[in-house]
């Protein structure tokens, strides 16, 4: 510390310079890390909050756009329910609508059916809130939009309506579109492509409803993921003829998720590629420059070990500094993004990539600093050889 | 075997319980392929404390390979070098480090001070190297080189004769048993070059420290109580 701090002070302007680019990168990795966020939120948030421990697809269901591909029936539910281990398992409909207020707003939704009496249903005050074939519970996110409890939303070319009953605690999306919460029998009744205009009826539903859904949404009774709930995956899927993934699984299969979550992980990977090679360069080039001082500094009798350390500290001082201005700056202009964007700045996430930046920093710090190791005490008798 | 200095004595003559520098039928052989310089070739050389010894010697003699081998920054091919009564041969890389700290003071050409660092932190970094934790009366040091007025300024804010002074104040910090020079005054006008040497023995004396100058100055011999010449890796009384 002895050497490292004031070299610091003295040297300001040229650490203050590199500390500028430290302090650009924690920027940008904060803003990034808040678009992943966001778009994770956006993309997947509606699956994430469900109390589903795996969903079982049709047999041989692909990944890619699984939920509008994948059908099953009361067969394979009850199938389901009979597994050891599983504690519940209950027809989960997804289909994405548009739809239009009264004052013709379009308001597109993702339809998530539900039995109104089971596990999946939501809760409005803690109240089950589907009570009428045509009541809907909308992702909080979905006022934004302007609609408000009571109001009638009405389904593109066939005229079926859907009245908003209330709104969920927290947002609820699926590949960036609000998530509604129907009756199960009223989703199939829509999804038989025959329902009539105005609100649904029970008479009208018996008659045309399908009895088929997209994926069983399974709950284990102990443990929270697939793998820790001791349910067995190879038997229920060979008695029900599903193939079942974990929830964090089926985030794939939400549109576009895989495609937005890679890019922005390249990106971001890149970022910290960059940022260790930047600290690298610039610690390459101050020992290269202080490599006479240095050699003094050995002929003298100072320690390997206290310049490697004393290298480490300033770089270390550098990067925490700079990392946190960066990434304080970060957070204020994130305040400042608008709803629409897809932007959430999660305390995790942040501090996870300050961490990282600062550690990935300093091993391009400790690969530069190393060649104080290799500096020859003897160039500096005079006569430079 | 430790590495612990004896307390200097305040001043006065040669101290008798130091016995300097011995070094005897030292050869050191440098190689580059199959071409092998003989850079030191049987040197015999006796250094009391409180003796300053001048080394002159034309271009290639093997002078800073003298200072090199004194120094423990190199080892000698053949021969024996001790320093205070500590053979340098037989000390690892790490003690020998841990010795020049202790032990030995180099002042270098145009005094090769930390640019980032004030006059006085020039000094309280080599006992902060030390690791002691004791006050360190860095005025009184500096008072000795007459610095002591110029102790918060910064390197680049000294002129040359200056920077030796601070130099030597630092090598002598520490208060080594060997005090090696290197071309003092190579970038000194005559009149500072005659302070700085006189400067050097006066320091010796009062320290009593065994102290080799290296030099091409013939005009501040005067000052050095011997002086010696190096030919082709031989030393030879002047
Ligand atoms: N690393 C080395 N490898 C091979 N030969 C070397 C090496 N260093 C020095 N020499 C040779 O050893 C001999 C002595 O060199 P040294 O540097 O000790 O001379 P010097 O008296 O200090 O010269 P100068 O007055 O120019 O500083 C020279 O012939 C030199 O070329
Ligand atoms: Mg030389």
């Amino acid at each position: 510390m002895f050497l490292a701090l004031r070299a610091l002070a003295f040297q300001r302007s040229r650490f203050l310079l590199v500390g500028l680019v430290i302090g650009l990168l924690a920027l940008l990795t904060v803003m990034l890390s808040g678009l992943s966020s966001g778009l994770v939120n956006d993309g997947v948030s509606g699956l994430k909050n469900l109390p589903v421990t795996a969903m079982a697809f049709s047999a041989g269901t692909k990944t890619d756009n699984a939920f509008s591909q994948s059908v099953v029936d009361e067969k394979q539910r009850a199938a389901w329910a009979g597994q050891p281990q599983v504690a519940d398992a209950q027809l989960l409909g997804v289909s994405i609508v548009n739809t239009r207020k009264a004052d013709a707003t379009p308001v597109d939704l993702t339809l998530f059916g539900v039995a109104p009496d089971s596990f999946l249903a939501p809760k409005v005050d803690g109240r089950p809130a589907l009570t009428e074939p045509g009541d809907v519970v909308l992702s909080a996110t979905a006022r934004k939009t302007g609609v408000r409890v009571g109001d009638v939303l009405t389904l593109d070319r066939v005229g079926t309506t859907l009245r908003v009953v209330g709104f969920t605690a927290q947002q609820d999306t699926f590949g960036h579109v609000d998530v509604g919460y129907l009756p199960l029998r009223t989703w199939q009744y829509i999804a038989s492509g025959r329902s009539a205009a105005g609100a649904p009826t029970a008479a009208a539903i018996a008659a045309d409803a399908l009895d088929t859904a997209s994926v069983v949404a399974l709950r284990s009774a102990a443990g929270s993921t697939l793998a820790a709930s001791g349910i067995d995956v190879a038997a229920g899927d060979q008695a029900a003829d599903t193939t079942t993934r974990s929830l964090q699984a089926t985030f794939a299969s939400s549109p576009g998720y895989t495609a937005e979550t890679t890019t922005i992980s390249m990106i971001t990977a890149f970022l910290y590629v960059i940022a260790a090679l930047v600290i690298g360069a610039f610690f390459t080039v101050w020992t290269v420059q202080r490599q006479h001082e240095l050699a003094v500094l050995r002929a003298v009798g100072a320690p390997t070990g206290f310049l490697l350390r004393d290298g480490l500290t300033q770089a270390a001082v550098l990067l925490v500094t700079f990392t946190a201005v960066g990434a304080g700056i970060g957070l204020g202009l994130g305040a400042l993004i608008p709803d629409g964007v897809p932007f959430a700045l999660e305390a995790a996430p942040v501090a996870g990539a300050a961490v990282l930046m600062i550690t990935l920093g300093l091993v391009g710090a400790g690969l530069a600093v190393l060649r104080i190791a290799r500096i020859d005490p003897l160039t500096a008798l005079g006569g430079q050889r | 075997m430790t590495t612990s200095t004896v307390p200097t004595p305040a001043a006065g003559a040669a101290d008798t319980s130091r016995t300097g520098l011995v070094m005897s039928g030292v050869s050191l052989e440098l190689g580059d392929g199959d071409r092998i310089v003989r850079a030191l070739d049987s040197v015999d050389l006796v250094v009391r404390p409180g003796e300053l010894v001048a080394v002159v010697g034309p271009s290639g003699a093997g002078k800073s390979s003298l200072l090199a081998v004194a120094g423990a920054l190199t080892s000698p091919t053949s021969g024996t070098a001790t320093v205070h009564g500590h053979d340098l041969a037989s000390l690892s890389a790490r003690r020998r480090a841990r010795f020049r700290l202790e032990e030995i003071g180099f002042v270098f050409q145009s005094g090769n001070l930390v640019p980032a660092l004030t006059v006085a932190d020039q000094l309280r970094l080599v006992h902060h190297l030390r690791g002691r934790r004791d006050a360190f009366d860095v005025t009184r040091a500096l008072e000795q080189v007459g610095m002591a007025h110029k102790a918060d300024r910064r390197p680049h804010e000294l002129s040359g004769g200056e920077r030796q002074r601070v130099g030597i104040a630092r090598a002598l910090a520490t208060h080594p048993s060997l005090l090696l020079v290197d071309e003092p005054t190579s970038a000194l006008d005559r009149a500072r070059s005659q302070d700085v040497v006189a400067l050097l023995r006066e320091r010796t004396e009062r320290a009593s420290v065994a102290t080799v100058m290296v030099t091409h100055d013939h005009d501040v011999l005067h000052h050095c109580h011997r002086v010696l010449t190096m030919e082709d890796g031989r030393l030879l009384a002047a």
